[in-house]
């Protein structure tokens, strides 16, 4: 509703705003769009429209059966699932008892121990003596090396801690004056009323372990280990062509160009299904997390 | 942070444990990972003054001991590098042309969708906007190179229409625009949920009166809007500047084949190619060192700053 005292928008105003509004959002989906058509185009279509597709014209399945018959990226997409699942788990169940552990000023050793977390926001560590530190534990070539070393992201711990801290005193003290653990207390009471925070932690923590790439390239040798985004980059920016099974169907196979765009589709896709649900969360568990913190 | 938890404090030390074990138990392994990852490798940069050699142990921590000392040896080699100080000339005027071209831009987008009236345009906008943001500079790269790379959209409708296309993602020339290009597309959408959440705070009562008082659309969003994100802005402009050292480092890491070391190598890619793929630990720490020393010295200047400014800034003693 426009409040009375607001002048009403010119037409040059209001089509103006529109179209700028028009033209961001267009400027993001054009590209999504374009590798959606492309990776669904026979290649007949893709030889008509000379390479990538922009309007289609019927749907041909056979790129995602290619990549999903076995080999590479069926492999890396396992890989990716398996580090972000678990990942994601690690990191919760690290950070939501540090964040609760730590939401109490007065207990024993909290200013210490909240400046030993926070103190890592201003030291940076640097490439080499992390690489040495994650190599010389013993994980290279193990996905933990892809969890461990980022399992714990001290602007989350810093936005749940807020969170806590923001929840109503009273109710925890009648929990403890009822004989309730801390451990009872931030699993019955706690969580239960925090479960916007989680998910968008949870959900920053997940695509994190989704999109990782570099730590791949420092840490992971073997190629069957490869990360979704690492086989990505491998070949479609370094142009090398994947290794799929199935090809002696005798079918004719589908064009690369549709592979690399049903993989450049499976990569966006889980980010893409899960966001919305999140995302009226972020103003909420985030901002009021981050303005306090 | 502001309650003082007094009367907690009274209690003795054996008293409060018997309470508080479970919150330290809790703590522990988040504080073991940091302690790890972080902090081992911090004390880790020592090998920045040695001659450091991986095979004079076992183990990483037999190495670090074997190595010798070669005092400032790192640095002078480092100092006296070319191509060290291209790559931070390269870093410091991303940053720069970076805050002039991107900084303003989430604002602009902000203001422009807070004058949005209807609620469910809003949304969906902002739905859409926030994506990329979440999407790795993998998928980036592969979106540019496959809307404007030389086998792209752009390129394949210039050819179909008898113009030969530009050179866009190899061109060391328009690197930097490219990068910016990108950083937009990432980050505009969700740079601007900071900006919205401070323009809901606004009391609509302030823009009543103002409009009382005869100030039409622009001066309230002069007056009004703008003050109203200020202590906002300047909280960024801190946490930028004290990164000022840092540009997207997988973004150019990616890219720095296709156009080259003159222009893609920053700082961070510089201690990559230098130390990991050449195995040359010391010298890589150097520079890492470097880098974090002035990242340090730049966060607790533009803290100082802002605390001059009469802002919050990022922390403060209290």
């Amino acid at each position: 509703m426009r409040p009375v005292w607001e002048e009403k928008p010119g037409v040059a105003g209001q089509a103006a705003k529109g179209t700028v509004l028009t033209a961001v959002v267009l400027v993001v989906l054009v590209p999504l769009w374009v590798a959606l058509v492309t990776s669904l185009s026979s290649r007949a279509t893709i030889n008509a429209a000379g390479g990538l597709v922009f309007v289609p014209r019927g749907i041909d399945m056979s790129a995602y059966r290619i990549i999903f018959a076995g080999g590479q990226i069926s492999q890396a997409l396992w890989i990716s699932t398996l580090v972000t699942v678990c990942g994601t788990l690690v990191s919760l169940l690290v950070t939501i008892p540090a964040a609760y552990g730590l939401s109490r000023p007065g207990s024993v050793g909290h200013r210490g121990l909240l400046f030993f977390f926070l103190l890592t926001f201003l030291i940076y560590p640097g490439l080499v003596p992390s690489y040495l530190v994650v190599t010389g534990v013993g994980l290279k070539d193990s996905l933990w090396a892809l969890i461990l070393p980022s399992a714990i992201n001290v602007f989350n711990f810093v936005v749940v801690r807020a969170f806590f801290q923001g929840l109503p005193a009273e109710l925890l003290d009648s929990a403890r004056v009822d004989g309730a653990g801390e451990f009872r207390i931030l699993w019955r009471i706690v969580l239960p009323l925090s479960k916007a925070v989680v998910a968008v932690v949870g959900l920053f923590y997940a695509v994190g372990y989704w999109n990782v790439w570099f730590s791949a390239l420092l840490y992971i040798d073997d190629n069957e280990k490869f990360p979704i985004q690492r086989v990505l980059q491998t070949f479609i920016l370094a142009g090398q062509t994947p290794q799929t099974s199935g090809t002696a169907v005798g079918t004719a196979l589908p064009p690369t160009l549709a592979i690399k765009m049903a993989v450049v589709v499976v990569t966006v896709a889980p980010i893409a299904a899960v966001y919305p649900f999140v995302q009226r969360h972020f103003t909420r568990g985030v901002i009021l997390g981050a303005v306090k913190g | 942070m502001t309650r003082t938890g007094t009367t907690r404090r009274r209690a003795p030390l054996r008293a409060r444990l018997r309470r508080d074990w479970p919150l330290l138990v809790m703590v522990l392994p988040g504080a073991l990972l940091l302690l790890v990852f972080h902090y081992v490798p911090t004390l880790g940069n020592v090998v920045a003054f040695q001659d450091y050699n991986p095979y004079l142990g076992d183990s990483a921590l037999q190495a670090l001991v074997n190595s010798p000392f070669i005092g400032l040896d790192n640095f002078r080699a480092l100092f006296a590098t070319p191509a060290f100080w291209d790559a931070l000339w390269n870093t410091l005027s991303i940053t720069a042309f970076q805050l002039v071209f991107f900084f303003p831009l989430p604002i602009a987008l902000a203001l422009l969708l807070d004058s949005v009236l209807s609620r469910r345009v809003r949304t969906l906008v902002q739905t859409i906007v926030y994506l990329p943001h979440f999407f790795s500079w993998v998928l980036v790269v592969t979106f540019f190179v496959q809307m404007l790379g030389g086998a792209g959209l752009l390129a394949q409708e210039l050819r179909q229409a008898g113009i030969s296309p530009p050179e866009i993602m190899t061109n060391p020339d328009t690197f930097l625009l490219l990068v910016t290009a990108e950083v937009v597309w990432k980050d505009v959408g969700w740079g601007t949920i900071v900006f919205l959440a401070a323009l809901s705070t606004i009391d609509p009562h302030l823009y009543e009166a103002a409009a009382a008082d005869g100030a039409g659309r622009w001066r309230r969003l002069w007056h009004i809007a703008l003050p109203g994100l200020r202590p906002v802005i300047v909280l960024l402009l801190i946490l930028r500047l004290g990164d000022a050292l840092s540009v997207g480092f997988e973004q150019f890491l990616l890219q720095r084949e296709a156009v080259g070391r003159q222009a893609a190598e920053v700082l961070d890619t510089f201690v990559y190619y230098h130390a990991i793929t050449t195995g040359d630990y010391g010298f890589g720490a150097a520079a890492g060192l470097f880098k974090a020393a002035v990242g340090l010295v730049l966060i607790l200047l533009a803290n100082k700053l802002a605390h001059l400014f009469g802002e919050r800034g990022v922390y403060s003693r209290s």
